[in-house]
């Protein structure tokens, strides 16, 4: 018999609703088959943690006697650059951004000590960070220079907003080349001295809901330790890739934009992050409720690693030319064995996600849902899905006649 | 074969006498060089791997310590800060001696303090700032 959010959120309330986590679903789901996993089981919990550069703090600083328009000034955090071309006191600071003495990859690989992604959980960890401004001034804004010390608590708004999340499906990256590569997935050996992939797999939210049909605009989650929603479906959201049977994709494809309120996020879920010689990021956890509405349903949460397909590209060429071509294709179920053949080579792999971490996310949603405390939500709109025709595009350059 | 990995500070009035000549000459200890800092006129450090008779190694040490080296096993050296680390797993694919080890049940990082070369590779590779070296 199908269920409805409302009927799961009554069980919620009552102390009697039934949730596991995606990882203890397979094994329901294999030993009860999926029918009576869908009756016993009413929510699914999933969970990610890993670097996610797309993301951005949006803050409301309150405004100086006299008044400053920071909009259209140059305005710094801690000496990182934030854009500053909102009204008056709204500035956002990205992930990436750096401080402009940053020696970046002049020193290969650079360290990328501090950026964005570290702002961002300074603030969270409630420390004063230095505010730096020089703007031009109006009638209305006379102020044209402002130096102080924020802090988090003192803010009117701190929203994290992340465009792109919860990737559905990533690559394993590779090398091919002869010398060491510094990715944003890694520092990738020579001679495909390594192989390191990102997602959690069978705990992955949108792999756990593969064709988003509870997953969806208006999604309560948990993002950072605290309440965020599912704002829209991702940039580059890429849904009609080749599927395996179970509908699982078999590349990069769903993606989801969350937002939440940094001020209730906890330093435990929310890292500023380093990558040698490719720059700063932000590490985010996030937690997925999925409520088994019915069979069909309860039959994806219960995908398991051995199930999940992806692809290996090299990182030397294919990615950076921004060519398709696939190495192989291996399971998670191989990757997480520690080692994969690739061309006959035995190599060692490694996630960037950490799956423990998501293991922990998934569980402590989980409890909150058990105690009561975490109602779900109901998608009020859905994602493009896999037959919609929507697709992620490249970027096609066009020569500018007479320009620059 | 008795061995051990350890790490020698040098002063620098030290750093132009051939020390490690005299552990092989004198006490018949066999040395692999792990890692290696000297410059003239500075402090120096290595880190080394001696193999040789229990009772000579021992008395190498006194040498080492009565010359004014300062002595310490290599493990104090590379440090793994459990707060930062978030058991991802990029430390594990770049260490050449294979310190790192997934535990197959808990998904976490195991760090073997004991195969350790310090070389340092985990400390730019990882994200988090968690791995340092102290030399």
């Amino acid at each position: 018999m199908a269920k409805t959010v409302a009927q799961i959120n009554e069980k919620i309330k009552k102390g009697e609703a039934v949730v596991v986590t995606a990882e203890e679903m397979i094994q329901i789901v294999k030993n009860d088959g999926a029918a009576a996993a869908a009756e016993k089981v009413d929510v699914v919990t999933t969970a990610t943690f890993g670097p996610m550069c797309s993301s951005g703090a949006y803050l409301n600083l309150g405004h100086t006697k006299p008044k400053i328009k920071l909009g259209g000034g140059r305005t710094t955090l801690n000496g990182v650059e934030v854009y500053a071309g909102f009204a008056a006191v709204d500035i956002c600071i990205g992930a990436t951004a750096l401080p402009e003495e940053d020696p970046k990859n002049k020193v290969f690989p650079g360290e990328f000590k501090y950026g964005g992604g570290h702002v961002i959980e300074d603030l969270v960890k409630g420390k004063d960070v230095k505010l730096k401004a020089t703007t031009y001034g109006t009638d209305c804004y006379p102020s044209k220079k402002v130096n102080t010390f924020i802090n988090i608590k003192d803010i009117n708004e701190a929203i994290l907003f992340n465009p792109r999340n919860l990737y559905q499906n990533y690559n394993v990256a590779v090398n091919l080349s002869d010398r060491t590569l510094y990715t944003y997935m890694g520092t990738l050996m020579s001679n495909l001295g390594n192989a390191n992939y990102c997602s959690a797999g069978q705990l992955s939210p949108l792999l756990n809901d593969p064709f988003y049909k509870t997953i969806g605009i208006g999604t309560r989650i948990l993002l950072g330790g605290g309440i965020g929603y599912i704002a829209w479906w991702g940039t580059q959201h890429n849904p009609g890739v080749k599927r395996s049977e179970g509908g699982v994709p078999l590349s990069p494809a769903g993606t989801a934009a969350v937002i939440g309120d940094l001020k209730e996020m906890s330093p435990k879920w929310i890292k500023g992050v380093s990558f040698q010689g490719y720059g700063t990021s932000l590490a985010l956890g996030i937690g997925v409720p999925i409520p088994v509405l019915n069979q069909e349903i309860a039959g994806y949460t219960a995908v398991s690693d051995s199930e999940i397909f992806t692809n290996i590209v090299d990182y030397s060429k294919a990615y950076p030319q921004g060519a398709t071509e696939s190495l192989g294709r291996v399971s998670y179920a191989e990757l997480k064995s520690g080692k994969i053949k690739i061309s006959g080579k035995e190599v060692s792999t490694a996630g960037i996600s950490s799956y423990s971490k998501a293991v922990e996310i998934a569980t402590e949603l989980k409890e909150k849902i058990i105690e009561g405390d975490f109602l779900l939500s109901e998608a009020v709109a859905f994602f493009p899905g896999s037959d919609s025709g929507y697709k992620f595009k490249p970027l096609k350059t066009r020569e500018i006649k007479g320009g620059e | 074969m008795y061995s051990q990995k350890i790490v020698l500070h040098f002063p620098s009035t030290l750093v132009d006498k051939p020390i490690i000549y005299k552990l092989t000459k004198d006490f018949d200890l066999e040395f692999n060089i792990l890692r290696a800092v000297v410059n003239p006129g500075e402090e120096g450090l290595m880190a080394l791997e001696l193999k040789g008779d229990e009772d000579e190694y021992k008395k190498a040490i006194k040498y080492l310590k009565d010359s004014l080296v300062r002595v310490q096993t290599l493990s104090q050296d590379v440090i793994r800060d459990e707060k930062k680390c978030v058991h991802c797993g990029l430390c594990v694919g770049v260490c050449p001696a294979g310190a790192f080890e997934v535990d197959q049940k808990s998904r976490e990082i195991i760090f073997h303090q004991e195969k350790c070369i310090a070389c340092g590779a985990c400390v730019g590779a990882c994200p988090y700032k968690a791995m340092t070296i102290k030399f």
